[in-house]
């Protein structure tokens, strides 16, 4: 059974279904960094912690452009009424996304740091060895070149068709992403600075451009589950990426507190991020509002779900947990601490890994020619999925809050000479950090029952 | 209200108000770029620092480490461990023992690979931890444990 209402939308399932493979591979390697927390030995000589970690935070980042891709190809077409400019290329470009990030992670697993360095000529251009822009240099031109691409086909698809709010805030939160990226090769021998604009690619696509991505596929997947008026939807979109924008650009402040910057941004910072709970808060409200308000009883529940668990967990995880440590006063104590870690688990999930699951579980029914929406028994294992996860990582954060709290109280707060060191700490902390390993192995579990829920079927009525 | 407040004014909120404080943005980078060469020394940058840093980043330090707080927090802040360990008078013995001493295969212990790096090498990656130990952080981290 065909149920696209644009042919060209279809290109959008190899990138939904290789996100979700490479967001399996995440979440295991999720799994063996938080068993070297606590039996540090563990794969010490096959995957080094820093290996590890390089590869569950560069999986993350790339399932979720894949996710991106995957929502802005499904969208454009049906928002601007009118067929993708070019199939093909969407195709071509998703094979050399994948090869290049499975050639990337190969390499991560299978030489030293170093030496793929010196194979991949990082010395001619050193961008490699910074926190998320661990890729090689020719992977990150790879990647722009396929953002170019992308860029170019929807924008073709967008010209032709009609021009909704939707698109317009999806092509310039997909643009300002192309274009921050481009910080990642400016890599200058001064640290300080180098850090400072580091912070051009990091903080202005986690808590900038990519909200513009989360709003916008939110608000067309509100439309279509409650069917109420696009107009009212897109005006309250603008107002809440408007309140993203204003808070999130000079938040940035909020990572030049200690880094050989005038003590002004400190109070910039820490005023205009109080402000970034703000947007989140009022996508909660959005959210539930437009639920209530809703015309219609769409038969896909699990996609409802989703867009109502995305907003709320981002909420708590970008705007509470984010709060917490981001006043200037109280990041001198828990800058770099396993706050940070909690905040960032949190809110990577309830932003970012949930809005794409969100556009997935909307658009997955229809691109497998099932129709609006799977059957009950899949929706159930679905939600099933969506409540392990959720619940699993709610615990993760917090159980490294708790270890975060902890932390602070020994290693930072006493004067030298009383403070404990570092090692002697995180001792202390273990009891957290098994209990953060079980909530992982929940959250996999989470994870296998959702994608088990693709093949789930109707029982056959006996 | 909802009737009076129109998509349209939503949307120009939206594009003026981006605009608005990404200019303010960019003006205050532009004045802190300005400021920087007062407190991070960039004089002091050395070829050796140079190559430290680079050093630095082709083993991935920061997949373990942090450094003025940024990176990974399975293993120490080395923002300061110049200071820590020993400054002027004992980093650098101490930093050489450290790196060949490496992996310790302290059973359960957390383990740092070995990265097989020359003298010269481990001193190029001193001498860029001393640059940075220096660097005005406004006071962080709060104690010498980072």
């Amino acid at each position: 059974m065909n149920t696209l209402k644009y042919q060209s939308q279809a290109v959008a399932k190899p990138y939904f279904i290789f996100a979700l493979i490479l967001f399996v591979g995440q979440i295991l390697f999720g799994l063996v960094m938080g068993l070297q927390y606590v039996v540090g030995d563990f794969l010490a000589g096959a995957i080094p912690f820093n290996v590890a970690r390089m590869v569950h935070t560069n999986l993350l980042i790339v399932w979720l452009l894949f996710g991106f891709m995957g929502a802005a190809y499904y969208m454009v077409p049906e928002e601007s009424e009118t067929e993708l400019y070019s199939p093909k290329l969407a195709i071509i470009l998703f094979w050399i996304f994948a090869a290049a990030g499975v050639a990337t992670i190969l390499g991560y697993l299978l030489v030293p740091y170093s030496t793929l360095a010196h194979y991949t000529l990082n010395e001619l251009w050193p961008t490699m060895g910074r926190e998320f822009l661990e890729q090689p240099t020719i992977t990150k031109i790879g990647i722009v070149v396929v953002c170019l691409g992308f860029l170019f086909n929807l924008g073709m698809t967008i010209l032709k068709g009609r021009k909704t709010a939707i698109n317009m805030v999806l092509m310039t939160g997909l643009i300002g992403l192309a274009v921050f990226f481009l910080f990642a090769f400016y890599n200058p021998t001064n640290l300080a600075l180098d850090k400072y604009f580091w912070w051009f690619v990091v903080h202005l696509w986690v808590e900038g451009v990519w909200e513009l991505i989360m709003g916008a596929i939110l608000a067309y997947v509100l439309i279509k589950v409650t069917g109420v008026d696009r107009e009212v939807i897109e005006k309250w979109l603008y107002v809440i990426i408007a309140m993203a924008l204003i808070s999130g650009i000079l938040g940035t402040g909020h990572h030049f507190y200690w880094l050989t910057t005038p003590e002004y941004w400190q109070w910039v910072g820490s005023i205009f991020s109080a402000i970034e709970p703000l947007p989140f808060f009022a996508m909660v409200l959005y959210a539930f509002n437009m639920v209530n308000r809703r015309r219609r009883e769409h038969p896909n529940k699990a996609a409802t779900l989703w867009a109502l668990g995305t907003s709320v967990m981002a909420f708590l995880g970008a705007g509470v947990w984010g709060f917490l440590h981001t006043l200037a006063p109280v990041n001198y104590y828990t800058h770099g601490s396993q706050i940070t870690a909690a905040h960032g688990h949190m809110a990577f999930y309830g932003a970012y890994a949930m809005i794409v699951m969100t556009i997935i579980s909307y658009a997955m029914p229809k691109l497998r020619g099932i129709g609006e929406a799977n059957c009950n028994r899949a929706q159930v294992r679905e939600m099933w999925g969506f409540w392990l996860m959720t619940v699993a990582m709610v615990f993760i954060t917090l159980f490294l809050t708790g270890a975060g709290v902890l932390q602070v109280w020994l290693q930072r707060l006493p004067e030298s000479g009383e403070a404990l060191g570092f090692m002697v700490t995180q001792d202390k902390l273990a009891i957290f950090y098994w209990l953060r390993e079980i909530a992982g192995v929940f959250f996999l579990g989470g994870l296998l029952c959702y994608i088990s829920s693709f093949w789930v079927k109707e029982k056959a009525a006996s | 209200m909802s009737e009076r407040f129109t998509k349209g004014m939503a949307r120009n909120i939206y594009y003026g108000g981006s605009v608005f404080f990404f200019l303010i943005f960019l003006a205050l980078t532009f004045h802190t770029t300005k400021v920087m060469p007062e407190r991070d020394h960039r004089e002091n940058i050395t070829e050796a620092v140079a190559n430290g840093k680079e050093l630095w980043e082709e083993n991935n330090c920061i997949g373990c480490h942090s450094l003025i707080g940024e990176g990974a927090y399975f293993a120490p802040e080395l923002g300061n461990v110049y200071i820590r360990r020993g400054g002027e008078a004992g980093f650098k013995a101490f930093f050489n023992g450290w790196m060949k001493a490496q992996p310790l295969n302290i059973p359960g212990r957390r383990q740092m690979p070995n990265f097989h790096l020359s003298d010269k090498e481990i001193d190029d990656l001193a001498e860029f931890l001393k640059w940075t130990s220096e660097l005005d952080t406004n006071d962080w981290p709060p104690n010498i444990e980072g």
